[in-house]
């Protein structure tokens, strides 16, 4: 739906204000329950077997022994979890991901899964089975994958819209663009052609995944389960074990991180299956290492990126050749990255080519703005070249060419309002970009782009008598959405922020809700709850008229008060929300507003960074030494948590360029499954990170709201790959700039002069 | 009206980048697109999001379509 941008203007009363998290004193003090926080009388312990080869046919799976061993109480395979997903080969997919179905497509991949009466008994278990594996040819990087004669992943992927009878690696092709390229590199004076690689990287969550599953023989069961969607997981669940949706409630915990990675089910159908066989509850929780192996972590990547400029600085043509691994499953990431890579810019000539590519690693699930990262890297790397061929400034050079109101955006659509031009004019005007640099210091700044969507949401807001308010919401809270939806209700229903409390319901207190994805949790939410207070404010009137003996229509809402219209009711005391509330089981009962909408209009956003960093020239260590993020937030409703989540975007990205980086040996196993080999930045790797919050706001919300979770996340590989090439004056080109990446870098431009 | 055609999409309509479909709503132009386009069904069920004016929709097929509006069929996004 499409709303009046004059309500983008309004003023606000509690919208912006810094109040107190809601969530906070529970995180602090170890009082908040996660997903291995749950416990039920007569629970067992679930553990699951994985593959240790990356590309292997089952030939057998004996679980003989393991059943004798007492304490065993079930024993699961592939076999206890027949095809019922109707011939959807998503869901086919997610079945044979959850547990191999007579072959393991990679190192971790589950095999079998055993519920125990503790957690010795269950390793016991899972030594107990005897695999016997045939061992088959593996394909881990993504572009031996996509050669001929490359081992195949999936026999029965074919390249979609292409060779119907050749078994391929390569799912899917997509372009994206508009113009012509060849006629726009003939006008070019600077062509710069690059080759660019990153590595894979998972979400890094602090949480691992646990749940606890009961299922009885009834036919009823409960998930109790750190997600990012549990109304998603609900109805993968049901389908994935044929049950009713309905006979199946979910709740979701709180989360100790997601970013994409609790989208969606890994290990819950297997929870759920032993538990139903066993007939007691089952808790599952992963290790690290599983973590690791076997959830979903991001793409790794290999692109070519080639812009043509003349030598006023104006961009005539751009291609991009993008080839990212989704895993032992087909995916749409390279897609992804083919629609976000350019979507900065005014392009009179554009394409995107994106190859999405089978190997033998963990299917690949979304990461904070997925793919967008890695296309940006290439994109706004071979920018930084293109500025210094023509001599100019490199925020000049991307202001000259970036898009606008009535841009062409190169993925089709012409944008509306948008950000990206305030983000560059903040990014030039910002003091950081006037600092005076030392030796082996270098500066970098990169631009980012994200969609953002909305999606199916369901809001309650109940008043209470006393005059409080519970707003009840289906998106789970990632990010600090209970604190900005309280802010919402108060705003609307013209009460105080510290009246509201916010609660994520399970499954069976609302309709569906999609998953928190997307940036859509405030935006979304946010939405339906707005429309869920007004249907409330709507009923309070109509208490007061009831009270007043007056029609409806002479009652105005104000600031939370109900006023009689016209001086006929001069002698009529106004009332409360709380007057109102008190006397509501005299007047009809319990007064709610209720929302149930599909949430489209969500509006796009950019960002734009700036790094600066140190090298070390004998280790090739890199210090980041200042950083400030330049993000479009639409309309901040709560700007602590905006900030919040432009500086963990930011950590994650800073994360990503310098060290994290799935490691696989010859044999396709992965070597780095832990925190101690696979390192995410801690306190003392970051600086403060400055934030610079701007509001354009978007007209496809009441309140001008954009998603702004994961934009933040896009810049920070560029804008550190172009601070290190400035810094060590060679172009970096692989990702994560590791210490023993950027010496080989430093050594091979010193040998060659 | 023209509607304009992205990514891998354009492999159900033969390639075209742009067809010419008229359609009051969302649905309509869904329905026209898969009665002239079969092989468009199976893309369509996968997720297809249809942009009005600037503005994404993924879901909501009610949505009107206002005489001379920019509409372009682009694949449905995921997000993390």
């Amino acid at each position: 739906m499409t709303h009046n941008p004059s309500f983008t203007n309004q003023t606000f009363k509690v919208i912006g204000t810094r109040v107190p998290r809601p969530d906070g004193l529970d995180k602090v003090t170890g009082r908040a329950r996660y997903g291995a926080d749950a416990s039920a009388p007569g629970q067992l312990v679930g553990m699951i077997l994985r593959s240790p080869h990356a590309h292997a046919e089952i030939k057998n799976i004996d679980t003989s022994k393991a059943d004798k061993i007492p304490g065993v109480k079930a024993i699961i395979t592939s076999a206890d979890l027949p095809d019922k997903v109707n011939g959807r080969r998503d869901m086919l997919d997610t079945l044979e991901n959850c547990m191999a179905r007579g072959r393991v497509l990679y190192d971790g991949h589950a095999i079998a899964a055993v519920a125990a009466i503790d957690a010795d008994t269950a390793k016991k278990a899972l030594k107990a089975i005897k695999v016997d594996y045939k061992i088959l040819p593996h394909v881990t990087d993504v572009d031996e994958a996509m050669k001929d004669g490359a081992p195949i992943v999936q026999q029965w992927v074919r390249t979609a819209g292409g060779d119907a009878n050749k078994a391929t690696n390569v799912s899917q092709v997509s372009q994206f663009g508009h113009g012509n390229i060849e006629e726009g590199f003939a006008e070019a004076d600077v062509i710069i052609e690059r080759s660019y690689k990153t590595e894979q990287t998972h979400q890094g969550y602090i949480e691992p995944h646990a749940c606890l599953a009961s299922v009885g023989p009834d036919g009823n069961g409960e998930l109790w389960v750190t997600t990012q969607g549990h109304y998603t997981f609900r109805t993968q669940c049901a389908q994935l074990l044929g049950m009713d949706i309905a006979k199946l409630k979910v709740t979701s915990s709180e989360i100790g991180g997601g970013f994409g990675g609790k989208t969606h089910v890994w290990m819950e159908p297997v929870a759920l299956a032993l538990s139903r066989k066993a007939n007691r509850p089952v808790k599952l929780v992963m290790t690290r290492e599983e973590v690791f192996r076997a959830t979903g972590p991001t793409c790794s990547t290999s692109m070519d990126v080639k812009i043509g400029a003349k030598k006023d600085g104006r961009i005539t043509a751009a291609l991009a050749v993008l080839r990212y691994q989704d895993g032992a499953f087909p995916g749409i990431w390279g897609m992804l990255g083919g629609m976000t890579a350019w979507a900065c810019y005014d392009l009179p000539n554009v394409k995107a080519i994106a190859y999405d590519v089978l190997v033998n690693r963990p299917k690949v699930a979304a990461y904070r703005a997925p793919s967008a990262p890695m296309a940006a890297f290439a994109v706004e790397s071979t920018m930084d070249l293109v500025a210094q061929a023509i001599n100019m400034d490199p925020v000049d050079f991307r202001l000259l060419n970036a898009a606008k109101e009535g841009t062409r955006a190169s993925y089709g659509p012409t944008y509306g309002p948008i950000g990206i031009r305030a983000t560059l004019e903040a990014v030039k005007n910002h003091p950081q970009m006037k600092a005076k640099l030392g030796p082996n210091q270098g500066r970098g700044m990169a631009c980012g782009f994200w969609f953002n969507f909305g999606g199916q949401t369901c809001s309650t807001v109940n008043i209470c008598t006393d005059g409080t308010v519970n707003v009840s919401v289906g998106t789970v809270d990632v990010g600090g959405s209970r604190a900005s939806l309280s802010l919402i209700a108060a705003e609307e229903l013209g009460v105080p922020y510290e009246t509201v409390k916010c609660t994520v319901s399970d499954t069976t207190a609302l309709g569906h809700n999609d998953t928190t994805e997307g940036s859509r949790g405030t935006f979304s939410s946010g939405m339906a709850i707005i429309f869920a207070a007004r249907n409330a404010v709507a009923e309070l009137r109509a208490r007061a008229a009831k009270t007043w003996d007056i029609p409806v229509e002479e009652v105005e809402w104000k600031d939370g008060v109900a006023y009689p219209m016209g001086d006929q009711h001069h002698n009529l005391k106004p009332l409360s929300l709380k007057d109102i509330a008190a006397k509501s089981p005299r007047t009809g009962g319990p007064i709610a507003g209720h929302n149930e909408t599909v949430a489209d209009g969500a509006g796009v956003s950019f960002a734009s960074h700036i790094c600066d960093v140190e090298v070390d020239p004998e280790t090739g260590a890199t210090r980041i030494l200042r950083y400030a993020v330049v993000q479009d937030a639409g309309k901040a409703i709560h700007p602590d948590y905006v900030e919040g989540q432009f500086q963990g975007a930011a950590a994650q990205g800073i994360g990503w360029a310098l060290n994290e980086e799935y490691v696989y040996g010859k044999d396709g196993r992965l070597q780095n499954a832990g925190f101690l080999d696979y390192r995410i930045p801690v306190c003392s790797d970051l600086p403060f990170i400055d934030t610079t919050i701007l509001e354009i706001p978007n007209p496809g919300h009441p309140y001008g709201i954009r998603g702004v979770g994961e934009t933040s996340i896009v810049p920070p590989l560029a804008a550190i790959g172009n601070a290190v090439s400035n810094a060590v004056g060679v172009r970096m080109n692989h990702v994560p700039m590791s210490p023993p990446r950027i010496l080989k870098a430093i050594k091979a431009q010193r040998a060659a002069g | 009206m023209q509607v304009a055609v992205t990514g891998l999409l354009c492999t159900a309509v033969n390639g075209a980048a742009s067809i010419n479909i008229e359609a009051d709503t969302i649905r309509e132009l869904l329905r026209k697109l898969v009665e002239r386009y079969p092989k468009f069904e199976p893309l369509l069920d996968a997720g297809v999001a249809v942009v009005i004016n600037g503005e994404i929709f993924r879901d909501n097929w009610s949505e009107p379509i206002p005489a001379g509006a920019e509409v372009v069929l682009m694949p449905r996004i995921q997000g993390g």
